[in-house]
């Protein structure tokens, strides 16, 4: 177990070192820093300093390892435009983000795992070919759709919710559901598919022989051991989240990680964009990686796979 | 040299075997695409959906770009001030709104398609590489796929697309450049079964080279799981283009783009909520469209193989 996970935790830091050098290459390649910072038709002279104070005329390989050994020193440089140092701005928004993740990685899980172990119980059945048309027409839905028919429907219409904006726990149910419904479709695929196979399973055939309630074999035998792969995918998923957020949080105007980088973008805030690329990044490798860790541990038959 | 072809050089067809017990795989595979009603379903509207978008332009007198600002937004012809004019309606600017419907369709249509060419091609190539050559190639190959998949993709998207400058082409590219992982993932994989397949062995020993392998063995073998991802790929590729067009970054005006007809009619939805709800809905029924069909091939392949 040790050796799998210095194997695994070695592999993590070498992907996060490549993403690093991809996201700082894809940045940097993609425009002109200096051009960003001056705007446009700026002179020429103004240009070279800038070059010259940001270190932007030195070859490529440099500035990465400039940039490099002062990221992870945590010095991730001061914003261009609001002027603050961009640990201090993200650090403010990821929280949003983070908990906005979480509930839409709930809000779509609440409704996977009852659905796909609905249809996999009644295999065929209409309840089967009801979850598996609502994941169909779920996954066919841009969200920036669903966000825009929420705020129509629930904050116009029937005046619950604020149309945008953050501060409360209020402003949060609409973004929730605009991204969770997004990512309850791969559960429920998922879940069905798990269940139905572990439901044939033997041990599930002699729990129901030895006369064991059928509440008690579907919970506590079947859907314990169908769920297991749902954390990889939830892993996974939660990475795609917190990247997606982008859209969601720019609908509804959320002041997350997502809303700031959208803001940045328009800014040609370049620090800023590197930092939260980096970090989501970041974030989903610890993620799969945790969560491949955590299978490992809860099934040992992988561990020499 | 004779100049007409001696009719004897063509194999004789009494030379086949006998009419096969079974039906052709062909009419197998049919047959079983005909009961697949969700496959069917999807397959009709998207061939209702192509062929409004190429073919009624064509003949509709309404110009797309054509600004009209004495008729503003007009409802649909169901309601009550609606015209059989506007069928749809007009937008903000007094542009026919079933005209932008059907050109952003043409949009859409030819992203998914270069888009999946692109990415296609390149996440085709690294896969079977991967899977064929394996040992330091396939270790290179999945260390790449492993990095970007932990890139949020999005949001480099939009990077990029607001540095370069964003235009149909430059979104094309950048989606093609970005959308190459599950290509390589499937492939990748297929490859690997296929290489310890008989016919592989037997084409080695027959002195095949590894080249003529790849093209001649292994391509056309992982082709029908490259068309599953291609069709998936497809609809998500149509998905992003709208939500990046949705931010201003993606499709630019006055090009009509399903993702842009909801971004320009946002500050009149709460008037004129059709305005969001048509290129909505028509996005909506596009990316169904294409997931069922991808879904009913995969069924469709997957049953194939198995018998």
């Amino acid at each position: 177990m040790t050796r799998y996970l210095l194997g695994r935790i070695a592999l993590a830091l070498m992907v996060a070192l490549a993403v690093s050098a991809l996201a700082f290459l894809v940045l940097r390649l993609s425009g002109d820093v200096a051009i960003a910072i001056a705007g446009e038709g700026a002179r020429d002279e103004d240009l070279q300093l800038i070059r010259n104070t940001y270190g932007l005329d030195r070859p490529l390989l440099v500035q990465y390892a400039t940039w490099l050994w002062q990221t992870l020193r945590g010095d991730f440089g001061s914003s261009i435009y609001f002027k603050v140092p961009v640990s201090e701005l993200v650090l403010q928004k990821l929280p949003t983000t983070i908990i906005l993740g979480l509930s839409s990685l709930t809000f779509g899980l609440l409704l996977a795992v009852p659905l796909g172990v609905a249809a996999a119980l009644w295999r065929n059945s209409w309840i089967d070919r009801l979850a598996m048309g609502i994941t169909v027409v779920a996954q066919a839905l841009p969200t920036f759709f669903v966000a825009l028919v929420l705020i129509m429907v629930l904050a116009v219409w029937a005046r619950w919710l604020p149309v945008s904006g953050s501060g409360s726990w209020l402003h949060f149910v609409m973004p929730t559901i605009a991204l969770g419904y997004y990512v309850m479709p791969p559960f429920m695929r998922l879940i069905r598919s798990n269940m139905i196979e572990v439901l044939s399973a033997d041990y599930v055939r002699t729990a129901r022989a030895k006369g064991l309630p059928a509440s008690r074999v579907i919970f506590r035998h079947a859907l314990r051991n169908a769920i297991v792969p749902v954390v990889g995918l939830a892993a996974v998923q939660l990475g795609f989240l917190l990247g997606g957020s982008v859209v969601i949080e720019s609908v509804f105007a959320l002041d997350g990680l997502g809303y700031l980088a959208f803001r940045s973008i328009s800014y040609k805030d370049f620090p800023v964009l590197q930092t939260i690329v980096l970090l989501l990044s970041v974030l989903y490798v610890a993620l799969t990686t945790l969560s491949d860790i955590a299978n490992v541990w809860l099934d040992p038959r992988l561990r020499n796979a | 040299m004779a100049a007409v072809v001696p009719s004897s050089s063509t194999p004789p067809v009494a030379a086949e075997p006998a009419v096969p017990p079974t039906l052709s795989r062909r009419r197998q595979l049919w047959r079983r695409a005909c009961a697949n009603r969700p496959f069917m379903f999807g397959l009709g509207l998207l061939a209702l959906i192509v062929l409004l978008a190429l073919a009624v332009p064509l003949f509709y007198p309404h110009d797309p770009y054509a600004q009209d600002l004495t008729q503003r937004t007009v409802p649909p012809v169901w309601y009550a001030r609606g015209t059989w004019e506007h069928v749809l309606g007009t937008d903000a600017l007094g542009r026919d709104y079933l005209a932008r419907l059907l050109h952003g369709g043409r949009v859409s249509l030819l992203i998914s398609l270069s888009v999946v060419l692109i990415s296609g091609s390149i996440g085709t190539t690294l896969g079977v590489l991967a899977g064929y050559f394996s040992g330091k190639v396939d270790l290179g190959i999945t260390f790449l796929i492993t990095s970007f998949l932990a890139m949020p993709s999005i949001l480099i998207a939009l990077v990029i697309v607001s540095m370069v400058g964003s235009s149909l082409t430059v979104v094309i590219l950048v989606l093609g450049l970005l959308m190459w992982i599950r290509f390589a993932v499937v492939t990748r994989t297929a490859t690997q079964q296929i290489r310890a397949l008989d016919y592989v062995a037997a084409a080695q020993a027959v002195g095949a080279s590894r080249w003529r392998i790849v093209f001649g063995e292994v391509l056309p073998n992982v082709m029908p799981q490259v068309i599953v991802v291609a069709t998936l790929e497809a609809a998500s590729a149509i998905m992003v283009e709208a939500a990046l067009s949705f931010l201003g970054l993606g499709v630019q005006p006055p090009t009509p783009s399903w993702g842009l007809m909801i971004a320009e009619a946002r500050s009149y939805m709460f008037f004129s909520f059709w305005l969001i709800a048509i290129p909505g809905i028509s996005l909506g029924l596009l990316a169904l469209a294409i997931n069922l069909v991808g879904d009913g091939l995969r069924d469709l392949f997957a049953a194939g193989s198995r018998n």
